[in-house]
């Protein structure tokens, strides 16, 4: 098997994650297929990694994470504010940026 | 002796300054004034001419340097003064016939609170005529140009409380700005044919220049002389600029002004004779001016406005004869200079009647006259002959040289022509008999009548002061205004005799504007002989309808053509028609290209900008998922972009 | 040739089965991640997607990352997401139906035109050639992973640090409320209540039935209509509250009819019944 397959794979996972962002209204939920999104995105770091024979790949993917804790802590956050002073996590009804 | 130029044109232009801004404080002196510094430019025209007969033929030629007005690179106008045989021709007519007509104003404007400014705006027109005549090069001769036109809009309409004359102001000023736009444009092409507009150069190089612009540049200075002289087809101003006070009338719209057009075309002979396509069309529009004039001025019954068709007339065989290359050029200026004379004096004369007659002009209210005012009758009566041509008068001598020089154009150009002067001439006889004998012969038809009828001419104001609205006391004017009448009358006599006898006229003027013969086909007597024939036909036929059936004091309807002429054949409805009309249309389509075209582009790109904008908006719905699907697209597009980049 | 070697140029045939079936796995965690109408669901598909990541970042080599994913990934953040699925409300199911017009069709437009001209992409590039990470794992990856970080991408490592940290505050900040005043006591509350006269003794429980944890269920008055106030006061805001009276009623009628049917007796008419079907 080509490891390419692996690519190919990550490519999918975040096709798949980014529609979900476009089409669930849960907060939440949008927030998981962004997770999803740039664990695909680490899956080909991880790839790319071994195609080149070094680890800077790795080295990159392990900054992803770290960013992507920091951004679900704070991401997190802001969805129990917006809960509790909406009563609802969709991001639909955050739609005051409009005409 | 050549500084003495500037002063001909100093005096008048200082007395107009200080009439005009002097205010209130100088309404007392003031005519006199403007009398003395017209007086005092005539007095410099003199010793100037007479330094000028001391030289030989020559040299008669003064110029006179005053500073460069516009230095401009190539483009160099200078104030330069030319005091020729040509110019000074004229400044001795302007001034002479001006200061007799300043004399006759103070007389005639006496009841006139406003005669002062009226004084300032005569010196103003002397000033700009003496400069339109002594310039040297064209842009100061326009300067001069449309420093009368000026005047003659101001003069126009002194009674500025009058609709009409306001009105005629308007029209006078507004065509002659169409001969205006001609001069400009003659000056402009003379820019780029010689490089420069003085007159030395142009008239030097005039004969480098091909035909073609030659023709250009004469054509458009004969739309000029044509605005500013009255003739087909702008001639449509002069009558009604009658509605300025008489002397004006006399002044300016006979003896000056209007002749500027015959002097631009003389002056401009190195030019015109090099286009023989532009002289044919110059000779072409004074034929027909001509008869025109001559036509109107049989229906008027308005006697001023009779005279300015004469006057149109007049020009119009002037134009003639300037058409006509060095065989004419003398003549037509010899007979503007008789013109001056008797046009004027007639002008004054009428003045005088309408002066002695409540204001009235409608020569239906007129009759017998002659034994009421006889100083007016006998000058009034030999301007008549003078004009009409009568033997050994100035008219008979000019107007026959004319004639002669018509038919002598040669071939059957030279048959229509003189054919046309001929028949002017005797339409001239019949019109003036018909003014002479409606006036001053037959029966006293102003008595018995209670009032005047409000629908009747215009009346000039100066009636309201002296309250008459009772049957005129028809009396001879005070001598301010009969000197300058018997002036003038003499003038008319012996002008044309002077100049005549001994073509003493021809060789004065012959070293600037060249003279040829021309071979006629008929001899100086033949033609005389006709002239007399075509005389007594008019004055016989006039005599026949006027002399010996009375007068009906209320205008006939006339026939066809006597209704057209009354209301000037046409030329206003013609104007109404082509132009305003044409304008008319030509504006309103303007107006929908303009609300259809250019504001439909505008608008329209206005408004699909603004409904795009519309549509677009609702594509800003607040939702943070559409935001990201145009993102996402976006990025959808990038990657496409960058595999093409990758694929080429 | 060693485990290590072998992963680098190669895949074996164990890889390549391990691949595709795991690979199938985490497309259709992803995708229920996705389409799963409860957001418990959702975080649950999600962790299973990314345990198999966590396996083929072993395969790939990347051994640290691999545990990294285990532990922070999957043990820590999708614990977060967890915990605050279920402060938010656990039962609530989300409606797929799409409110924004046209949003969906040009989701999965998007989604597809990108995934395809992602693969294409990647088919296009010519990435026949694989270094493998024997040589750069040598020292054992973690060692190797050290290396980099502290030395070369020392200043990112820094950074990220305090971006951590800037996090955790920035999160307390938005989920902390300051207290602006003085709780109050037992005491005064107790005070308070008799003063105002409302509720003076505690509030009533719920209708705890022996059916499931019925804490959403009201307890029923003496009078036999349900009370709200014995429902805690989150579940009444997320208006979780199930009428167990009219449940029980609506589940009798059920039974008889289904025993009428058995008879074949039509009393009941079944427009009601069905009226009440729907509305349930």
């Amino acid at each position: 098997m080509n490891p390419v397959n692996y690519l190919y794979l990550s490519a999918l996972l975040f096709t798949i994650g980014a529609t979900g962002v476009l089409i669930r209204r849960n907060a939440i939920v949008v927030f998981m297929c962004i997770e999803l999104m740039l664990n695909a995105c680490n899956l080909a770091f991880v790839t790319f990694s071994r195609m080149h024979g070094n680890l800077d790949g790795q080295v990159i993917a392990f900054f992803t994470m770290v960013v992507a804790a920091a951004e679900v802590v704070v991401g997190l956050a802001i969805i129990v504010s917006l809960f509790r002073s909406r009563h609802s996590a969709s991001v639909d009804d955050a739609s005051l940026m409009k005409l | 002796m050549e500084n003495l130029i500037a002063l001909l044109v100093a005096a008048p232009l200082l007395g107009a300054a200080v009439l005009l801004c002097g205010g209130r404080r100088l309404d007392a002196v003031g005519h006199w004034i403007g009398v003395l510094m017209s007086t005092a430019s005539f007095v410099f025209a003199v010793i100037l001419f007479a330094d000028l007969l001391g030289k030989d033929a020559e040299h008669r030629t003064l110029m006179q340097h005053l500073w460069t007005w516009i230095p401009v690179e190539s483009f160099q106008a200078d104030v330069t003064f030319r005091l020729d045989q040509l110019s000074i021709t004229f400044v001795l007519l302007i001034t002479g016939v001006g200061s007799l007509i300043h004399l006759y104003s103070v007389g005639y404007m006496e009841h006139d609170e406003r005669r002062r400014r009226f004084f300032g705006y005569l010196n103003l027109f002397l000033a700009a005529m003496l400069l339109l005549v002594i310039a040297d090069n064209y842009l100061l001769l326009y300067v001069g140009w449309e420093g009368v036109g000026l005047a003659s809009y101001l003069l126009i309409g002194f009674w500025q409380h009058k609709p009409s004359a306001a009105t005629a102001a308007k029209k006078a000023f507004l065509v002659n700005r169409v001969g205006d736009m001609g001069l400009s444009i003659a000056i402009m092409l003379m820019f780029t044919t010689f490089g420069t507009f003085a007159f030395g150069p142009v008239f030097s190089h005039a004969g480098d220049a091909s035909e073609g612009k030659l023709t250009a540049i004469a054509l458009m200075l004969l739309l000029a002389a044509c605005g500013k002289s009255a003739q087909v087809p702008l001639q449509s101003w002069l009558g009604d600029a009658m509605e300025g006070p008489t002397p004006v009338s006399a002044l300016i719209h006979a003896a000056t002004m209007v002749t500027a057009g015959v002097y631009l075309i003389v002056r401009s002979a190195s030019i015109f004779n090099g286009a023989p396509d532009a002289q044919t069309a110059v000779t072409v529009v004074g034929a027909v001016t001509l008869l025109f004039g001559a036509i109107v001025g049989c229906a008027k019954d308005d006697i001023k406005k009779a005279l300015a068709g004469s006057t149109m007339s007049q020009i119009g065989y002037m134009v003639l004869a300037a058409g006509l290359g060095p065989i004419g050029y003398v003549f037509a200026i010899m007979h503007l200079v008789t013109h001056g004379f008797f046009k004027a004096g007639l002008f004054l004369g009428a003045g005088s009647v309408m002066h002695g007659m409540n204001d009235e002009v409608d020569m239906r209210k007129y009759g017998g006259l002659r034994k009421y005012m006889p100083i007016t009758f006998i000058t009034f009566g030999l301007g008549y002959l003078a004009i009409i041509g009568f033997p050994f008068l100035s008219g008979f001598y000019s107007k026959d040289k004319i004639i002669e020089a018509a038919f002598a154009k040669g071939g059957t150009e030279g048959w229509i022509l003189g054919t046309c002067a001929l028949v002017g001439a005797a339409i001239t006889a019949f019109y003036m008999t018909r003014v002479m004998l409606m006036t001053f012969f037959g029966e006293e038809r102003w008595k018995n009548q209670p009032t005047r009828s409000p629908e009747a001419p215009s009346a000039e104001p100066a009636a309201e002061h002296r309250g008459e609205h009772a049957e005129p006391h028809p009396h001879e004017s005070p001598k301010v205004m009969t000197i300058p009448m018997i002036v003038l009358a003499f003038g008319s006599v012996f002008a044309g005799g002077f100049f005549g006898i001994g073509d003493r006229f021809l060789h004065w003027l012959e070293p600037v504007t060249g003279h040829s013969e021309g071979d006629s086909p008929l001899s100086a007597g033949a033609v005389t002989g006709a002239t007399m024939v075509c005389l007594v036909i008019g004055v016989g036929i006039a005599y026949a309808m006027y002399g010996r059936r009375p007068v009906p004091s209320v205008a006939p309807r006339g026939s066809l053509l006597t209704r057209a002429a009354r209301r000037d054949l046409l030329q206003d409805d013609f104007n109404h028609v082509v132009l305003v009309r044409g304008g008319e249309h030509l504006t309103r389509s303007l107006v929908y290209v303009d609300h259809t075209l250019v504001d439909g582009v505008v608008n329209g790109t206005a408004a699909s900008v603004g409904g795009l904008s519309g549509r677009m908006r609702r594509l800003q719905n607040g939702f943070a998922r559409s935001y990201a699907v145009s993102m996402f697209g976006g990025a959808a597009i990038l990657v496409a972009a960058t595999l093409l980049m990758r694929a080429v | 040739m060693s485990p290590l070697q072998l992963a680098a140029y190669s895949t074996s045939t164990g890889e390549a089965f391990q691949f595709w079936v795991l690979g199938t796995v985490a497309v259709i965690g992803a995708l229920s991640t996705v389409f799963m109408k409860k957001a418990v669901h959702s975080a649950l598909s999600l962790a299973g997607t990314m345990i198999v990541l966590a396996v083929f970042y072993l395969a790939n080599g990347a051994y640290f990352l691999g545990i990294v994913q285990i532990v922070v990934y999957t043990g820590a953040i999708m614990m977060l997401f967890l915990f605050v699925v279920m402060l938010v409300g656990v039962t609530a199911a989300d409606s797929l139906k799409e409110t924004i017009k046209g949003q969906r069709w040009l989701a999965l437009l998007c989604g597809l035109g990108f995934g395809i001209l992602l693969l294409a992409g990647i088919g296009n590039a010519s990435l026949k050639q694989f270094d493998g990470l024997a040589e750069a794992n040598a020292n054992g990856n973690v060692q190797g992973l050290a290396a980099l970080i502290f030395t070369k991408y020392v200043f990112a490592f820094e950074i990220t640090g305090a971006l951590l940290i800037t996090a955790a505050v920035g999160a307390m900040v938005l989920t902390h409320r300051e207290r602006t005043e003085r709780a109050k006591t037992q005491r005064e509350l107790s005070e308070e209540r008799v003063r105002e006269g409302k509720h003076v003794p505690p509030l009533p429980a719920p209708g705890v039935y022996a059916r499931h944890n019925a804490v959403d269920i009201a307890g029923l008055l003496p009078d036999g209509t349900p009370s709200e106030l014995t429902v805690s006061k989150t579940l009444r805001d997320r208006g979780q509250i199930r009428d167990v009276s009219a449940e029980a009623l609506n589940d009798l009628r059920a039974l008889e009819q289904r025993a009428q049917e058995r008879l074949e007796r039509t009393e009941i008419e079944p427009a009601t019944f069905k009226r009440e079907e729907a509305s349930k």
